[in-house]
């Protein structure tokens, strides 16, 4: 006997382990256990196999691994003892999966306990193989379950039905065999019996359609019958479940009638009468009758029609909304959608009391309640539904607000009769909700607004009065800034006028007070403040006498750590300073926007899930904007009638830029001279990394509103950059010119050609700057060209200029000879020279470089050296 | 068909845990976890139904609490919810019964009793019995067996009775 594993008994072990204080002591005292048990398996310890086992059910349950003890439950069944057997049976349930081998050794064992003279032996065998059988043993042990399915003791027969269902899932060829069984079984009086025997049948039914048509001629009457007996019968004490007799029976037999009468008139004709009794005669005051008639409504709308029936279905699904347990009501609320598609008039009548559901106290049902009035919402009753749910969002909980505005604004989409309708009921939405509108839904209604031409008017002053109450939603603040910046001018002047509005006087300085409260607004996200920068230029045209005052908002965005924003503004700032001449046409008004075009774009989108307003902020850790949505591209890209969007290269190119060069400028500080990593890291970080391919098609595509004007504005844009740079600090000119550059048209980048790569400032002082060219020849990736440029911004001539480089060990490097040795100053002109560099790691290490300038100013030797890093990454 | 029956206490510790479908121990432990965080989390008076996707698209979750214990179901389509909570009435009648006033340490030291209960009321996935006095016939019938494994001859003349 071990030493070890016999003292603790089971009940010990459950001591010990609940006496754990933490998780490593649990841990600890299972290790102990495992062990003590595997030293008793591989004794081969007889005595206390089953305890050990049970042990090990334990910690099964626990979350231990415990293969180690599967071959002892194959033992254990082996054995003859009885309660060997049970706890031998109930491990092979609880550890064995049936696709182990080890199961297939316990074939034999189970063939001969189905036949032991022991019926609690045989019940044993019978639940594990209804547990764990697989296909193999369903065909071997099959003829066994069938012969025990007339076996005297009613707990076997039970227990062997149940047993047959698994062997016909795992082999439904076998289905055949079971048919004439069952159809006896059926009509048996036990009650165990005849439930599971049902059970069988209707599965049976599912994996045969021959099964199922032989029980739809024979057994049909017999089984309306039994239903009706137990509809009518008298109190039976031990299948009682509170007052219902045999509840679980009932349910089964509604099942099989409706597997029955399905898509068959003559069997649903038979069984119209007792569905109307189990219908009228269930009390519905317990759990158990609401589950019968539960059962019992299902069953009717699945059978064949027969309308009078339907109707009292769905009264009782009705009667059910207004009951006071939430589980009838959840229920009542499934029941009710899948009917919709049987009876939608029935369910209409019911349209009241599911609305009331919508307003409930539990979450689950009012979600579902709100589905089911989504389906019932059609063009008859749209508006007074869409008022109710309107009225509701006012009062309704926090975190029900974005399902239900969801669905108010599909519903609104889906069925508005008219575009005033639509965008009334919109504005209120945003109104009250507009911090929990998804962004389709916003950008959905400019594109409405501007499809309807005489409702501007109108709309723009709604949104004025929207935004002096509700400023704090940001759907509202957007869409409001949006049109005043479109149709600022038919605010202020009244156009338009509809009936049914009241006039009101809006100055100009009104209007463009609200856009300034939303830019400075602290909870306005980068998108809002962008559209409200976008929506001055536009005022500033409209509203000549403010453009002072608009200049002053926009320039006080020069400053904003938001890249974004900081170059809108600097951008705009230029337009309204020095080109008045091209101003109006740069900002008219956008054209109509095509309503085909944007939802076929969303509908293609959508899986994509644009972020919700209040999602996450558009923040990456050092404050400059991920710009996903930037929404003058969103918006302005609406109009543009190439359906793919340009803007998925705006963020890469961004992440790119602080991605990658941080890192490298990061690792280029610590070999450098200290004092001038700081700005080299800031020019590095805007003159490298930014292929201005997509920088320039990016910003070219904004400026596309009207796209007769592309031309000029680009020009326009392309010399503008000229008097930013000179006005600019000198630290940070070149990421200024290097940014701008993107302006001028997008460079044609040669594809047969390789990669083209940025020109790279290489080495800066004071008076003396390197500038290097790039090129690589087809076919060669690791051999680079290399054209050093230098120039000398100093007053004096630079003598005996000579340049020499060193690379590590993983390069070569071939240096041309210069084409002079004299550099004159003031960037007169500038010496070339020719390098080539082969990189042996390509792809894996980058070019690093060490270099070393020696000149003669006035005779005098000067020596300068620095560290090149910054190469661009793949050359 | 019901695909699994799990007790956890309100501290998330599993009681009893039983899978229709074959499951990988860390499978199982996951499913509890997600289980327990759902539930410690639901309000109180909201209804005992949980769609539960653990199984596929069907599936629905009905749990209800027993003093410490939620009792938890796991099934799809093919079952009736509102049956299912009388099942789980039932069940929990039988082991009040059979422990006289159950409660959780009952059901800890006498796991193995509680699936010998469960066995006599699911099996396969499919309710064998509903009715709690023929399920504790049963497990009284099994339990003497197991005390005195010889009288397995007694136990037959008392089951003639039943032919």
């Amino acid at each position: 006997m071990n030493p070890f594993s016999s003292e603790t008994r089971l009940r010990d072990m459950i001591r010990a382990i609940r006496a754990c204080k933490t998780a490593a002591e649990e841990r600890a005292v299972v290790r102990k256990e495992c062990a003590s048990i595997r030293a008793a398996i591989s004794d081969n310890d007889n005595d206390y196999r089953h305890r050990n086992l049970a042990k090990l059910m334990f910690i099964h349950m626990l979350g231990y691994p415990t293969h180690f003890g599967q071959m002892e439950c194959l033992k254990l069944i082996a054995a003859s003892g009885f309660p060997e057997k049970r706890i031998g049976y109930l491990g092979l349930m609880l550890l064995l999966d049936e696709r182990q081998e080890v199961l297939m050794l316990v074939t034999n064992s189970l063939k001969q306990d189905l036949n032991h003279t022991n019926q609690y032996i045989v019940g044993l065998a019978l639940c594990a193989l209804g547990n764990i059988s697989s296909a193999e043993m369903a065909r071997d042990l099959a003829p066994e379950v069938e012969r025990l399915l007339q076996f005297r003791d009613p707990n076997v027969r039970k227990k062997a039905a149940l047993c047959s269902i698994r062997i016909i899932k795992k082999v439904p060829d076998l289905a055949e065999n079971f048919v004439n069984p069952v159809a006896s079984l059926l009509k048996e009086k036990h009650h165990g019996v005849l439930l599971t025997a049902i059970q069988l049948c209707a599965d049976l039914c599912t994996v045969s359609e021959e099964a199922l048509e032989y029980f739809r001629k024979k057994c049909t009457e017999g089984l309306v019958k039994v239903l009706k007996d137990a509809v009518n019968s008298p109190y039976a004490p031990e299948y009682d479940i509170s007052g219902i007799a045999d509840p679980f029976l009932q349910i089964r037999l509604l099942r099989i009638l409706r597997i029955l009468g399905h898509g068959d008139a003559d069997a649903s004709e038979l069984m119209n009468d007792v569905l109307a009794q189990v219908a009228t005669k269930t009390e519905s005051n317990k759990n158990a009758g609401n589950a019968i008639l539960y059962e019992c409504v299902e069953t009717i709308m699945s059978i064949e029609d027969s309308g009078g029936l339907r109707v009292l279905a769905i009264n009782i699904l009705g009667r059910f909304l207004s009951n006071r347990d939430n589980n009838i009501r959840y229920v009542a609320l499934n029941m009710l959608m899948k009917a919709i598609s049987v009876d939608g008039q029935a369910v209409q009548r019911h349209r009241a009391t599911i609305l009331e559901c919508v307003k409930d106290l539990d979450a689950s049902i009012r979600k579902r309640a709100l589905e089911l009035v989504y389906l019932l919402v059609n063009e008859t009753n749209v508006k007074p539904l869409t008022k109710e749910l309107i009225d509701y969002l006012e009062v309704s909980d926090q975190d029900f607000k974005g399902d239900l505005t969801a669905k108010i604004c599909s519903i609104v989409e889906k069925l508005s009769p008219e575009k005033l309708w639509y965008i009334d009921q919109m504005l209120k939405v945003l109104c009250e909700a507009g911090n929990y509108v998804k962004d389709e839904v916003w950008h959905g209604l400019i594109v409405v607004i501007t499809n309807a031409p005489n409702l501007h008017g109108y709309t723009v002053r709604s949104l004025y009065r929207a935004i002096q109450t509700s400023g704090d939603q940001e759907a509202v603040v957007r869409v409001a800034v949006w049109c005043i910046g479109e149709y600022g001018d038919l605010l202020v002047n009244n156009i338009g006028m509809l009936d049914l509005e009241e006039p009101i006087t809006v100055t100009e300085n009104d209007a463009v007070d609200v856009i300034e409260v939303a830019i400075k607004r602290h909870t306005s996200d980068l998108t809002t403040r962008a559209m409200c920068l976008t929506a001055l230029l536009k005022l500033s045209s409209r509203f000549p006498s403010c453009s002072q005052r608009i200049k002053d908002i926009v320039n006080q965005s020069k400053g904003s750590l938001l890249l974004e924003l900081q170059q809108r503004s600097i951008e705009f700032d230029s337009i309204i300073e020095k080109h008045k001449n091209i101003r109006s046409a740069l900002v008219e008004r956008m054209p109509v926007l095509d309503e085909a075009t944007y939802s076929g774009r969303r509908a293609g989108s959508l899986p994509a899930a644009v972020s919700t307003s209040q999602g996450n902020p558009l923040h990456i850790p050092n404050g400059v904007p991920k710009a996903a949505d930037a929404p003058l591209l969103d918006l302005l890209d609406l109009s543009a009638d190439e359906p793919a969007p340009q803007n998925s290269s705006g963020p890469n190119f961004l992440q790119d830029l602080l991605g990658g060069d941080i890192l490298s400028s990061a690792s280029q500080s610590g070999t450098t001279q200290p004092q001038k990593s700081g700005t080299d890291a800031l020019l590095d970080l805007l003159s490298t990394g930014a292929p201005p391919a997509q920088n320039g098609s990016s910003t070219v595509d904004i400026f596309s509103i009207s796209q007769d004007n592309n031309k000029t504005s680009v020009n326009a844009l392309d010399s503008l950059s000229l008097p930013v740079v000179t006005s600019a600090q000198s630290s940070s000119a070149s990421s200024i010119i290097d940014l701008l550059d993107g302006f001028g048209p997008a460079p044609t980048v040669p594809k047969d050609n390789g990669p083209a790569y940025p020109p790279l400032v290489a080495f800066e002082s004071s008076s003396l700057s390197i500038v290097f060219n790039f090129s690589k020849q087809p076919g060669s990736p690791q051999i680079t060209q290399i054209e050093a440029t230098f120039s000398n911004k100093s007053s004096d001539v630079y003598t005996d200029f000579i340049f020499q480089a060193a690379v590590p060990k993983f390069l070569q490097l071939h240096l041309e000879p210069a084409s002079s040795n004299t550099l004159p100053g003031n960037g007169n002109g500038s010496i070339t020279q020719k390098l080539r560099v082969t990189n042996n790691q390509h792809g894996k290490k980058s070019l690093v470089m060490r270099i070393r300038i020696s000149y003669k100013l006035n005779n005098k030797e000067i020596l300068e050296e620095g560290q090149i890093s910054n190469f661009p990454r793949d050359l | 068909m019901i695909r699994a029956v799990i007790v956890i206490n309100d501290q998330g510790k599993p009681r009893l845990i039983k899978f229709y479908d074959y499951q990988p121990v860390e499978k199982q432990q996951e499913i509890i976890r997600n289980i327990y965080a759902v539930l410690c989390s639901r309000a109180e008076n909201v209804s005992n139904f949980v769609q539960d996707s653990t199984f596929g698209p069907d599936t629905r979750l009905v749990y209800k609490t027993f003093a410490t214990l939620y009792f938890i179901v796991i099934f799809d389509e093919s079952e009736n919810e509102l049956a299912i909570l009388d099942l789980m009435q039932v069940f929990v009648e039988t082991l009040d019964k059979c422990f006289s006033n159950v409660c959780e340490l009952d059901i800890v030291f006498n796991f193995n009793k509680v699936h010998t209960i469960l066995d006599e009321i699911i099996l396969g996935g499919q309710v064998v019995e509903m009715s709690s006095s023929e399920v504790i016939k049963a497990v009284d019938d099994i339990s003497r067996l197991e005390k005195n494994p010889n009288s397995i001859v007694r136990v037959q003349k008392s089951i003639s009775g039943w032919q």
